[in-house]
């Protein structure tokens, strides 16, 4: 941290604090000028106009349209000005770029539980390497929070019985604060952390330093084997009496009643806890919930396992949508540290 | 001149006509409410002024020693739901608008008497739940009352202050259409629409999103309070329900709501402008029309207060252009009262100062709003200090100035005595410099990430705290300062005149203080909205005049033969 007296914009260390901060000076720029014009010709026109005798009356004005106009449209176009530049800045943090890592993040009343993907579990820290992007997968046991890490300039509120995700890509090395920013009870205030940006190595040897818990991946195979997912979706995903999960993810699914949805986050976690809601073509509604049987660690281990186990050898000329298509190919459950590739999938998905 | 005189006014008037607590109780005279609604709504300032206090003390240090988390999330709690649901809503309709809609537009009372004792009754009996649910052990669920929070988590009285606050809005929905009637039914004789004051389009403004508004909050706690007491799933997906849901449904009634408090304000500060400097209002219609687009506007914007709640990005982006929008017409406002004063005859009077100071603030919290309407920036400073007090100085700044400065302005109207000039300049100036010390600190210490409702705070933020602290001081004594002097001016002012300030306005054109019935007679309006005349033409009591020119004045009065 730097040593000023008072500082007035806080550390900048991701790839998307600069563009906010650069926004925020052009805002703070028209309301500078705006509130110094008005204040100026304010004070100018209340010492020159004021009060000489008691009784004057002065000659009225009825106002005028061209004036009107002047100062509704201008205003209109610095406002649009500064809503296109924001929207620009919202876009590129709100969509998820291509090859992140994942990170999950577990809230509750008052504390943060992280796990990464290699296993390390970590309570109200958050240790990440520098010029990597990380994309956070986040839910709460219980009230809403919301995940703020101000020298990111990122927050995003973290809900019950939902995901929401957040990417960031941590530009400078050194410690940051973790703030929860939705108020959610007692100890709010104490939800905090430290978010640890490190050098790529230095990161490396720490994931590898303290990989005394499974990694979530091998974590959501054994949750998958013990709560009798096999039976129907077979021993690595194939499908069976239930559809196929092997590459699912990022998948278009078709359901019974016609519609077609992208598999993602929220689809696997509506399919494990209501499995009535959205039933996939060709299957039968004989799944039974598993609301109340997984915590929302083993969801996200399960998430995990499903995420990783993938098609390693299909045959090109048969690989199509329908699980029936890819029944043939072959698959393995893929160790979980290496890149999400999928390999021989069909660029046309 | 075409005129006639009335009876010499007699001695009587609304406040000595009748005495006795029952007299007070059983009135249905509007000034003899508004004078309830005054008393109470600044009992609730006063115990809302205790709850920021402590928060600024607490904060002085940034561990939490003074209070525990648990009393400190309390307190801010219990701040925000006394301000706002029972001081800035009620505030300047209640009183000011109470007492001055009749007078303003030459009607005897409001449409429905009866029923605007009845809002006051029904205000006092939810502030007493209210203040029952503090008392018992107090609520700490954020003024906001965010679900499942509130609904399975949090361990206080949240259902019975929730009825308070559902009973309340019956008294705003009452207020509201006594006044949309009354002003639609009961104007006098020649006061058309573009005739009347533009206080009286701010408070009609308002009291549309009273009536369309209010139903909402009404329905949102409703719903609360069957899932924490049924548990009916309705907000907590534990048991089926959407969190988010409780968000758009609050913040529909909620953003409103902020017009709700800010539009009569502004509907003050035309008053003041205009009438302290001697000039219309530049653009009349268009400050009119303002209104009632900022109350339209205002219903389409709740949105932007959820932008990192995981509503979709389009509705992020729709609701975004459209809060850029809603700037537009509050814009014109500030220019148009600017323009007010360009040739005008400026008094420096106590009310002039709180109508300056609140251009100038509310200049300040409305371009900090620009910063929370754009995403990207609102997603680093949403739910800091920042959104503390950008808000603080539109309600503050703005509602409690304009408050304010009305008060000093209608105080020798409704009390028959003047303040004392010296003691208001000086209590307006301690209140600007105050404010302006508790809250500019808190733009910074926002934006460097300090969270809102923190009871303990990381160390680097203390010197804007202390700061905060300092200014809240100087803000709180000055706010102490006209407490005393008004109930002083009471009974040992100086008597007003009927028209101290020689203004046109027909509530200047009977005496101070009115009697019961207002105007002797019912009087005829040939004038426009702040048509300044010699102050013998405009001291003329139960007096009518038609169609002469006013002497001194440029142009002629009314049009007709």
């Amino acid at each position: 941290m730097e040593s000023s007296w008072i500082k007035f914009v806080p550390d900048a260390a991701s790839s998307m604090a600069g563009k906010v901060d650069a926004l925020y000076f052009y805002l703070s720029g028209v309301t500078l000028f705006f509130s110094l014009l008005i204040f100026g010709v304010l004070i100018f026109f209340v010492i020159k106009y004021r009060r000489r005798t008691p009784f004057e009356i002065p000659r009225p004005i009825a106002g005028s349209h061209k004036l009107e106009m002047l100062w509704s449209v201008i205003p209109f176009m610095i406002a649009m000005s500064i809503f296109v530049w924001g929207a620009q800045v919202y876009f590129e943090q709100a969509r998820n770029p291509k090859g992140t890592s994942e990170i999950y993040v577990v809230g509750k009343q008052w504390m943060w539980k992280i796990q990464h993907s290699t296993g390390q579990r970590e309570i109200n820290a958050l240790h990440v390497p520098v010029g990597r992007k990380i994309r956070l997968i986040m839910t709460s046991e219980d009230a809403i929070h919301s995940f703020y890490i101000p020298a990111f300039r990122i927050k995003r509120d973290v809900l019950p019985g939902r995901y929401t995700d957040q990417w960031f890509e941590a530009t400078k090395t050194g410690t940051y604060h973790l703030f929860c920013a939705e108020y959610c009870g007692m100890n709010h205030s104490g939800m905090i952390g430290s978010v640890v940006v490190m050098g790529p190595s230095e990161f490396d040897d720490w994931l590898s330093g303290n990989a005394s818990q499974l990694a979530p991946a091998v974590a959501g195979q054994q949750l998958y084997q013990s709560l009798g997912c096999v039976s129907c979706h077979g021993a690595n995903g194939e499908g069976g009496r239930g559809p196929e999960l092997a590459g699912l993810f990022g998948k278009q699914v078709v359901l019974n009643t016609g519609q077609t949805l992208k598999a993602d986050e929220a689809y696997f976690r509506e399919s494990v806890l209501n499995p009535q809601a959205k039933i996939v073509s060709g299957f039968g509604p004989i799944m039974p919930t598993f609301q109340g049987q997984v915590s929302e660690e083993q969801l996200l281990q399960l998430m995990a396992f499903i995420k990783s186990i993938r098609i390693v050898n299909p045959q090109p000329s048969t690989a199509g949508p329908g699980p029936a298509a890819a029944a043939s190919a072959t698959r393995s459950t893929a160790n979980p540290p290496a890149p999400p590739v999928r390999t021989g999938s069909p660029a046309g998905r | 001149m075409e005129s006639f005189e009335v009876p010499a006014p007699s001695k009587v008037n609304y406040l000595n006509a009748q005495y006795g607590l029952k007299s007070w109780l059983l009135t249905r005279d509007h000034k003899r409410i508004a004078l309830l609604y005054l008393g109470s709504v600044s009992l609730f300032f006063f115990i809302g002024g205790i709850y920021a206090m402590l928060i600024r003390l607490e904060l002085l240090t940034p561990q939490s020693d003074l209070l525990s988390p648990t009393t400190y999330n309390k307190t801010f709690t219990q701040h925000g739901i006394i301000m706002i649901f029972f001081f800035l809503i009620p505030s300047i309709p209640a009183t000011l608008g109470n007492f001055l809609v009749p007078m303003m537009i030459g009607a005897k009372d409001l449409a429905f008497p009866r029923i605007n004792l009845l809002s006051w009754y029904i205000y006092i009996v939810a502030g007493i739940i209210t203040l029952y649910a503090l008392i018992a052990g107090g609520v700490d669920t954020g003024w906001t009352f965010y679900a499942p929070y509130s609904t399975t988590f949090s361990n206080s009285y949240v259902v019975l202050t929730g009825l308070g606050i559902f009973i309340n809005g019956f008294s705003s929905i009452l207020t509201g259409l006594n006044f949309i009637v009354t002003i639609h039914t009961m104007r006098a004789p020649g006061m058309t629409w573009f005739r009347m004051p533009l206080f009286l389009w701010a408070i009609y403004a308002t009291s549309l999103i009273f009536i369309l508004g209010t139903p909402v909050i009404a329905i949102t706690v409703l719903l609360l309070a069957f899932e924490r007491v049924a548990r009916i799933g309705i907000f907590d997906p534990a048991i089926g329900g959407d969190p988010v849901l409780f968000q758009h449904l609050f913040w529909f009634y909620s953003h409103p709501a902020v017009y709700i408090m800010i539009l009569p304000g502004m509907g003050v500060i035309s008053e003041l402008i205009a009438n302290f400097s001697r000039k219309n209002i530049f653009g009349y219609s268009f400050v009119a029309f303002s209104s009632l687009a900022i109350a339209v506007f205002g219903f389409l914007v709740w949105g932007h207060h959820m932008f990192v709640s995981g509503q979709s990005v389009y509705a992020s982006m729709i609701f975004s252009v459209l809060s850029f929008a809603v700037a537009i017409p509050s814009a014109v406002k500030v220019f148009n009262w600017t323009a007010t004063l360009y040739r005008g005859s400026i008094s420096y009077d106590t009310p002039m100062l709180y109508a300056l100071g609140f251009i100038g603030l509310f200049t300040i919290g409305g371009m900090t709003g620009l910063f929370l309407a754009s995403i990207a920036v609102d997603l680093h400073v949403t739910d800091t200090y920042f959104v503390v007090a950008h808000f603080h100085y539109i309600m503050v700044g703005g509602t409690l100035l304009a408050y304010l400065g009305g008060l000093h302005y209608w105080w020798p109207k409704i009390s028959g005595r003047m303040y004392p000039e010296g003691w208001g300049r000086f209590s307006a100036l301690v209140v600007f410099v105050g404010f302006n010390l508790t809250f500019l600190p808190q733009f910074v210490a926002g934006y460097l990430g300090m969270p809102r409702r923190y009871a303990a705070y990381p160390p680097e933020f203390q010197v804007f705290n202390v700061l905060s602290t300092a200014g809240a001081s100087i803000l709180g004594f000055g706010l102490l300062i006209p407490l005393i002097y008004l109930v002083w001016s009471m009974r040992y002012g100086k008597h007003a005149e009927a028209n101290p300030w020689h203004l046109p306005g027909l509530e200047w054109r009977t005496p101070s203080p009115p009697p019961t019935e207002n105007f002797p007679l019912t009087p005829i309006v040939t004038w426009e909205a702040y048509e300044f005349a010699p102050p013998e033409e405009m001291k003329i009591v139960g007096r009518v005049h038609r169609g002469q020119p006013l002497e001194g004045a440029d142009t002629p009065v009314g049009g007709h033969s």
